[in-house]
């Protein structure tokens, strides 16, 4: 069952960082000025940017752990990546084209072209900092978990190799080189998928179509020895319980039910396969739409993400671009769901060892056996896996650092953007090697929670009306913002909690994004004598064709 | 018409940057009345504020339009699955409604709205554009 015998998958690896590393050295030769460095002179046209951004997003929560989800959690887990995509929409439909028009490089440029404040600019320096950061974590740590998984080596050498890669490349070629390289990229993690998605569902249909929910549960298929890592209890099919102790190594026939650890949250039977299981009645409802909240406006508030806006040449050009990733990042999706369905079937003990993260990477040898197709596709899947953490911590870092070099170091010179990229690159390597505990997945959730509550008011407050004042909007970023920030803090350093505190923490948006329209529309209405003098001539200038050029 | 006979809108006292403002009055002179919508425009004036309000209005109109249709149709479901449980339990080709929504139909779902929002943005702006370059309609 162990891929580490599996002779592919580093010479993979090692050839993806390796076309990363020399499209980056490629661009460099292109990227003579700030301007490249930071926003790719605006001269990328809609196809290769769409193909960019896709990605650029596609992280490591896309390409492993929705996947995962799925695994242990079931349907309800299905509106992880539907708010993943759906959060382009909202992004379209918003913020697209003004934002594009507003004619500023980062966030906090649009802070100070819309509201002519110094101070709410640091403030959102401050925040984007704090969800880049908290965004590339999990990037690297999931990078050291392929290379557990897949080569047994250990956790620690795949998050230092994947950051210093990273932040060598951003540091040297900037932007310019990341956007060949995303594009790149997008179309390496949609074929790591497919391909091997055909061949998993050819064996499927080969072995006889098991079932997904067998009636008895989630079964072994074949002879599987399971190593407990924690101690815990297991409760077998019959009813009985048994304590376990780390080092124990149990052996299950093929046939024999999987048990329930107690340690590892996962759905069984039908809670799995219907909506509304995983929560209890008004929680699990609850819980469904604050995700849905999240990831819905959370993406237009993701700092790699706006930042690509800036290369599309005008506008009407950034709705298209917009609408083309929505596509590209609608197709990947499809492929997920298929992972964790199958993986329920091929790789029962992930639901035992709770490492769900890894059945994308599993499931080829699992399902084909340890001959060479299934050897070659999970090195494809590997080589997949680290194109994901590579340019989605690409696009964070080159954004993170963009931030600290025009708004904390100095003037943004390109000197300024390389120091700037070695500090944003070095914090989250050292977080990652101190949070190994986290679940990519919900990370990532939260990180989704916190730009929907700080950025989104300010976004679409910003874009589509007249009275927000700069007041207004930092007290709206430091309520809705800070009370997600502080749930965030919450959920990562503090014991477990239980029903509905738990829920209000777990999945903040619900009440957080509300709270942070509320209190910055109030604050505006209340400090009315502060609105910009020019904000007419800004909407003219967010709002009007660009055929008009106004 | 002279620029001082441009009206001087309710934001009169508020000084947008002078060279600006010079230069386009300027170019305007030159061609004559034909102008004198996108001078107005960049003027703040009367008309060219309640013109741009009116765009933003129409974008905004539309943005939220469509985003309700994508709060029923997706935002609808989870409801819809807690009040009508035979709902998740349907099946079509064998497979559970909610697998089925969720994991495929969603996605062609969202690119068909953001593909209307597109097409009718750009005719909003080209309504604009039009009413803008032919003031004397």
């Amino acid at each position: 069952m162990s891929a580490a015998s599996n002779p592919y998958v580093l010479p993979a690896i090692i050839a993806v960082t390796l076309v990363t590393v020399a499209i980056g050295f490629y661009g460099l030769k292109l990227a003579r000025t700030t301007s490249d460095l930071l926003v790719a002179s605006r001269v990328v046209s809609p196809t290769w940017n769409a193909a960019a951004i896709g990605g650029e997003y596609l992280s490591a929560a896309s390409f492993l752990g929705v996947a995962g989800l799925i695994l242990k959690n079931g349907v309800d887990m299905l509106w992880y990546p539907v708010g993943f995509a759906a959060g382009y929409l909202a992004l379209l439909l918003f913020v697209a084209a003004p934002l594009r028009r507003s004619g500023a490089f980062t966030l906090p440029d649009f802070c100070e072209a819309r509201l002519r404040s110094r101070r709410l600019r640091k403030l959102a320096t401050a925040f984007v900092i704090f969800i880049g950061w908290f965004y590339l974590v999990p990037q690297m740590q999931g990078a050291g978990l392929t290379l557990t998984a897949l080569l047994g080596g250990p956790y620690e050498v795949g998050a230092v190799l994947v950051g210093t890669v990273v932040t060598a490349n951003v540091a040297l070629g900037g932007m310019r080189a990341i956007t060949f390289v995303q594009a790149f990229q997008y179309w390496l993690k949609l074929t790591a998928l497919a391909v091997p998605a055909v061949f998993l569902v050819l064996q499927w249909q080969a072995d006889g179509r098991p079932p997904v929910t067998p009636p008895e549960g989630p079964t072994f298929r074949e002879t599987t020895t399971v190593v407990i890592d924690h101690p815990a209890t297991l409760t077998f099919a019959d009813g009985t319980t048994r304590e376990v102790r780390p080092g124990d190594a149990l052996t299950f026939a093929a046939g024999d039910p999987v048990p329930e650890v107690s340690t590892v949250a996962t759905t069984r039977g039908l809670d799995w396969l219907l909506p509304g299981g995983s929560g209890e009645g008004e929680l699990g409802l609850f819980a469904s739409y604050s995700l849905i909240l999240a990831t819905f406006l959370g993406t237009m508030g993701l700092p790699h993400v706006l930042v690509r806006f800036y290369t599309n040449p005008n506008g009407a050009a950034a709705r298209r671009t917009t609408l083309g990733v929505l596509t590209l990042v609608g197709l990947f999706y499809l492929l997920p769901t298929l992972y964790g369905v199958l993986g329920r079937i091929y790789t029962p003990q992930l639901l035992m060892t709770g490492k769900s993260d890894a059945v994308v990477v599993l499931l080829p040898g699992a399902a084909l056996g340890d001959g060479l197709t299934g050897q070659l596709l999970a090195a494809l899947l590997a080589a997949g896996a680290f194109a994901a953490f590579l340019s989605t911590a690409s696009g964070l870092l080159t954004s993170v650092a963009g931030v600290i070099s025009t708004d904390v170091l100095g003037r943004g010179s390109v000197r300024d953007f390389r120091r700037a990229t070695l500090i944003a690159g070095a914090v989250p390597i050292v977080l990652s090697l101190n949070v190994s505990g986290l679940d990519v997945s919900q990370v990532v959730g939260l990180a989704f929670a916190v730009a929907a509550s700080g950025f989104c008011p300010l976004l679409v407050l910003g874009i589509w009306w007249r009275g927000l004042t700069d007041v207004g909007a930092a007290a709206g970023i430091l309520a809705g913002g800070g009370a997600a920030v502080g749930a965030v803090l919450v959920t990562v350093l503090s014991p477990p909690l239980h029903g509905w505190p738990a829920v209000l923490v777990a999945q903040p948006a619900a009440w957080t994004v509300p709270l942070a329209f509320t209190v910055m529309i109030v604050t505006s209405l209340a400090t009315r004598d502060r609105i910009p003098t020019n904000v007419g001539a800004i909407m003219l200038r967010l709002h009007a064709p660009d055929s008009l050029r106004l | 018409m002279t620029t001082s006979g441009a009206p001087i809108g309710p934001t009169g006292e508020v000084t947008p940057p002078q060279r600006t403002r010079i230069v386009l009055a300027e170019v305007a002179r030159q061609r004559g009345d034909r102008d004198r919508i996108r001078r107005e425009l960049a003027e703040q004036t009367r008309v060219g504020e309640a013109l741009v309000r009116g765009l933003v209005r129409a974008q905004l109109a539309l943005a939220v339009r469509l985003s309700v249709v994508v709060a029923i149709g997706l935002g609808g479901l989870p409801l819809l699955f807690a009040v009508a449980p035979p709902v998740g339990t349907a099946k079509v080709f064998g497979i559970n409604l909610p697998w089925l929504l969720l994991g495929v139909a969603a996605y062609p779902f969202l690119v068909g709205i953001g593909w209307i929002f597109v097409k009718l943005a750009e005719r909003n702006e080209q309504d604009f554009a039009a009413l803008v370059r032919q003031p004397d309609r």
